[in-house]
């Protein structure tokens, strides 16, 4: 078992996929602020990603950039070992890298499907399989997968992205069952509408069936994945935190 | 990777255990893995064990033919030493 900080926590740090902005930008910098050395990982944007670590550093905390593509099966490679020499092992790690390639499910070419499944899902498997080995052994881990709505409620002409976010729930509360013993809890999140450049200039029209009557922030999110990572949601385990506005009650 | 002998695997795997909740005066080398109580993952984690430090690994279909703590022993004493 791993030394405690002064929280009671082992020492180790957390993973960020897709960190570079928006949404996993968010949750990078809250994880730093609740004192956890973080790796912020990238596919491209190597500026953005320097930049994040930048900003965590200039308040006081620790972060590394890692480039990586997750689809790579071998992605958990070039994260871990990093991470783990310079700040122990991964004791958060966050799944939020993700992509789209809509399109109606008669149309959609094998490739847009495959893509999509092997950047949402079969990536947060890999390196949920990886992460378990350090956890486990600290008898301490949280991994927090960010899902969707739309792996919840229809969304039409997403039929790739939906399965892949209904199956990274699904996933997460399988894996929650097999692991709770060793104190190591899975989670998912699930955003509705959230403020990022992809959700960029939507109408008024798709804004007024949010009760909420807004897009969400990235940090309102990255505010649960710091509950869902904290000591105190130690015994939240295997559920689907859906963050919407209420667009899905 | 460092060499051990059967003994010192025997003691490490029996500290594994102890570690999962088995009773230390009940581990013996003909006890299965049902009177000690160790479920699945344990054994996930004790594989993962051995494979970091004898450099032995034990897949699932290796695991499925080890039914007591003398059979991992020797299982994993005859590859380390090899």
């Amino acid at each position: 078992m791993g030394d405690l900080d002064s929280d009671g926590r082992p020492d180790g740090c957390a993973l960020v996929t897709g960190a570079s902005r928006g949404i996993g930008a968010a949750i990078a910098r809250g994880l730093a602020e609740d004192g956890w050395a973080v790796g912020v990982n990238y596919r491209s944007d190597s500026d953005g990603a320097e930049e994040v670590v930048r900003k965590l550093e200039e308040g006081g905390g620790h972060a590394l950039a890692l480039q990586a593509d997750v689809s790579d099966p071998n992605a958990a490679d070039a994260l871990f070992p990093p991470l783990e020499e310079r700040f122990g092992p991964v004791l958060v790690l966050v799944n939020n890298a993700g992509m789209r390639a809509d399109g109606l499910a008669p149309q959609m070419e094998d490739e847009a499907w495959e893509k999509v499944l092997e950047t949402n899902l079969s990536a947060p498997f890999r390196l949920t399989r990886r992460a378990l080995k350090g956890m486990m052994k600290a008898r301490f881990g949280r991994i927090v997968n960010i899902a969707s709505i739309v792996g919840q409620k229809a969304n039409p002409g997403q039929a790739n992205y939906a399965a892949s976010k209904a199956g990274l729930i699904a996933f997460s509360s399988t894996v929650a069952a097999e692991v709770a013993r060793r104190s190591v809890t899975v989670n998912a999140v699930a955003p509705g509408l959230v403020e990022t450049e992809l959700t960029e200039g939507i109408g008024d029209e798709i804004l007024r069936a949010v009760p909420a009557r807004r897009t969400g922030t990235p940090e309102e999110v990255a505010a649960c994945v710091r509950f869902l990572a904290s000591e105190e949601a130690s015994y939240v385990n295997g559920t689907t935190l859906t963050v919407d506005g209420g667009l899905t009650a | 990777m460092p060499t051990a002998n059967k003994d010192q695997i025997e003691e490490r795997m029996t500290e594994a255990l102890v570690s999962f909740g088995a009773e230390r005066d009940q581990v013996k080398r003909e006890a299965d893995w049902e009177s000690l109580d160790v479920d699945s993952l344990d054994l996930v984690e004790l594989a993962q064990i051995v494979e970091e430090e004898y450099g032995v690994k034990m897949r699932e279909e290796d695991m499925k033919q080890l039914k007591t703590v003398g059979d991992a022993v020797d299982f994993v004493a005859e590859r380390a030493d090899s």
